[in-house]
């Protein structure tokens, strides 16, 4: 069974401030709380977990213009798997932010997406140069 | 000096595998002693009947819709109050040990303190988590990152693989049959018993007190996983029960028309369910259809479960053999519940969901004061919560109720009833009601109840969701149905009743957190 499961925060930062972390493959582990590492390689990137797990991913999607973010993981842990980040403008000098997951098995959707929730929560403090609380 | 804490909790028990509540089943005599000595409660009720709401509940003493955990999968904030934060400020030592599940399971990121901390130890930075400053964390197996799972790898990787897998491999609840009859999280398990996690929270309470000065004050949470499934206790045990002979629960309909009939005067996810349509939640497994269970797996899920309720009670009887060693028999406090029920056959079914019914909400509830405070045993019939114990456990403390927290004492069986003047008499009275809600979204389907029970009904409105438009609902008269196979929701004759019922539900509800919490994980 696959599912969809998306997350979503609205920021009061510009869009285009957002993107400059969001937007950088690399820069994962600064916002993304448990994911300790990412390795990036052309269009590969490596993350890994605060439980040690190494992910390999695909980059699908990197572009600037929309302010959108794709990739795949490929681990055998996945039949599918498409998480999409969307950064957006809303004129006001706020954005949204909309990270969604969509994967078989569904869980692993909830998995990613639930992270991600939190993930995004952290953003603000993040881009305002807090660090993120530490897990244990 | 004051009085010392053992509250024991369970996971998923029934109200009837005790002795004391004429349970016939497994033999539970430590548990009948302390009820023989304290006070039994015959209708104690969960705010939720799933895991980390109804745990959040037991920590803050607050519903779920103000703690914020409306579901397993939705963390507790590290904020929320807690009452062993409260007795560890008036100087009391405290631990947790056993199954915690404030925080999600499945956590690849490892993103909680719960799964981080038995990486590191038994101490949580900062002294302190949620209160506690001393936990040894378990769950149902020897999968996964806690304590127990991890003492088993490394001190017994023999026995690591024979525990049954809870989750398959897409990380759904495990749909796979085992045992005599194939009943779903039924496994033969050939871990010795004195490695299984039972007798490994048992021997790590035990341990921590003998680390405790003999002047302490100390409150500990000893926490079994079991009788929760999956039921695959030690099978060296099995022969305490022989499935064969045990016999049908009365909340079994024996035949699928007799069964269905039931199933169908009821909200209709209650049927859905049953014919294998609708999953609404992580609670049971989505690859098992509940039409296919038959007698036999409904007897052998029973010995099994009662085999481990049996294992249970010797192991309580360890730690009351340990404290009396200490010297500190007559000041213990000990509280002994569960977390929610189980269907264990009703219905047909098994495991647990958004089903309001005794099954799920009827539980074994056991409070011996320390002797030395000299309170007379007794039974309560009223309704209590969940959600009282917090208020209990401070008032044992010598404590004032924090604002925070939104039950009562619970009251003794001579206790004034029908106060609810916010008197400090008030907060030791009976109940007239207890509430309880369930809410849950997964993939697409949602279910919202909201469920208030008296001494002789219980009555949950429906509220809009996917499969409901808000005009739902169900309506049990205790004293003439105990089993609430009677739905009397439309009933024109109980229409009164059903509007005096609802007109308190909606006058009691708790307060909502805001805004609400993000579900992170499945469970």
């Amino acid at each position: 069974m696959r599912a969809s499961v998306r997350r979503q925060i609205r920021l009061p930062l510009p869009a285009k401030r957002v993107w400059e972390l969001v937007g950088d493959p690399s820069r994962l582990p600064e916002w993304f709380d448990g994911i300790v590492s990412a390795t990036v390689e052309g269009s590969s990137r490596t993350i890994v977990t605060g439980g040690g797990i190494a992910m390999p991913e695909q980059i699908v999607t990197n572009d600037s213009l929309q302010r959108r973010f794709q990739y795949r993981i490929t681990s055998p842990l996945m039949r599918e798997h498409l998480s999409t980040i969307d950064v957006i403008d809303l004129d006001d000098s706020t954005s949204l932010v909309s990270y969604s997951a969509d994967a078989d098995p569904a869980s692993m959707a909830l998995v990613i997406a639930g992270a991600a929730g939190a993930a995004l929560r952290n953003l603000c403090s993040v881009l305002e140069g807090n660090q993120m609380e530490p897990s244990a | 000096m004051g009085r010392k804490i053992l509250l024991v909790t369970t996971d998923q028990q029934r109200y009837d595998t005790i002795g004391a509540n004429g349970g016939t089943l497994g033999r539970t005599p430590v548990i009948d002693a302390l009820a023989a000595e304290g006070y039994r409660y015959e209708r104690a009720i969960p705010q939720s009947v799933v895991c980390m709401p109804s745990r959040s509940t037991i920590l803050t003493g607050q519903h779920p819709s103000t703690h914020g955990v409306w579901m397993n999968g939705v963390p507790l904030p590290r904020d929320a109050p807690s009452v062993a934060a409260l007795l560890r400020d008036a100087g009391y030592r405290t631990a947790l040990i056993g199954k915690a599940h404030f925080e999600p399971f499945i956590d690849p990121f490892m993103r909680f303190v719960e799964n981080a901390l038995a990486q590191k130890g038994t101490v949580p930075s900062g002294g302190a988590h949620r209160g506690f400053e001393h936990l040894e964390l378990a769950s149902h197996g020897a999968a996964g990152p806690l304590h127990y799972a991890r003492w088993l790898r490394e001190n017994h990787p023999e026995f690591a693989s024979m525990f049954y897998s809870a989750l398959d491999g897409d990380l759904q609840v495990n749909a796979a049959g085992g045992g005599d009859t194939g009943a779903p999280q039924v496994h033969f398990n050939a871990v010795p018993r004195d490695c299984y996690h039972t007798d490994w929270v048992a021997d790590r309470t035990i341990a921590w007190l003998s680390s405790l000065d003999a002047s302490d004050d100390w409150f500990a949470w000893m926490s079994f996983p079991d009788p929760h499934h999956p039921w695959d206790p030690p099978q060296t045990e099995l022969g305490r029960i022989d499935w064969r002979d045990v016999p049908l629960p009365a909340g079994y309909p024996q035949s699928a028309p007799e069964r269905e009939a039931i199933l169908d005067a009821k909200p209709r996810h209650w049927r859905m369910w049953y014919d294998g349509t609708l999953v609404s939640n992580f609670e049971a497994p989505t690859g098992w259809v509940p039409a296919t269970l038959t007698a036999e797996q409904v007897r052998e899920v029973n010995a099994r479960n009662a085999v481990e309720c049996e294992l249970i009670d010797e192991a309580i009887g360890r730690v009351m053999g340990a404290i009396e060693t200490r010297g500190w028999g007559d000041q213990v406090d000990v509280i002994f519940t569960t977390d929610h029920g189980e269907f264990q056959g009703d219905f047909g079914l098994l495991f647990k969901g958004p089903y309001h019914v005794d099954s799920l909400m009827r539980l074994p509830l056991v409070w011996r004061p320390a002797p030395v405070s000299c309170n007379a045993p007794g039974v309560v019939s009223s309704p209590v919560g969940l959600v009282d114990l917090a208020p209990t456990i401070a008032s044992i403390a010598g404590l004032a109720k924090p604002e925070w927290m939104q039950g009562r004492v619970l009251p003794s069986p001579d206790a004034t009833p029908g106060l609810d003047d916010g008197s400090d008499l008030a907060t030791h009275s009976p109940r007239e009601e207890v509430l309880t809600e369930w809410d849950s979204e997964l993939y697409g389907v949602s279910v919202y109840l909201r469920t208030v029970s008296t001494s002789q009904w219980v009555c949950t409105a429906y509220l809009p969701g996917t499969l409901y438009d808000g005009s739902e609902g169900e309506l049990y008269n205790l004293a003439d149905d105990p089993l609430q196979q009677v739905n009397l929701w439309d009933d024109p004759l109980r229409r009164s009743q059903r509007d005096d019922l609802l007109s308190l539900l909606w006058e009691r509800q708790p307060q909502r957190r805001s805004p609400r919490l993000d579900l992170e994980a499945p469970v």
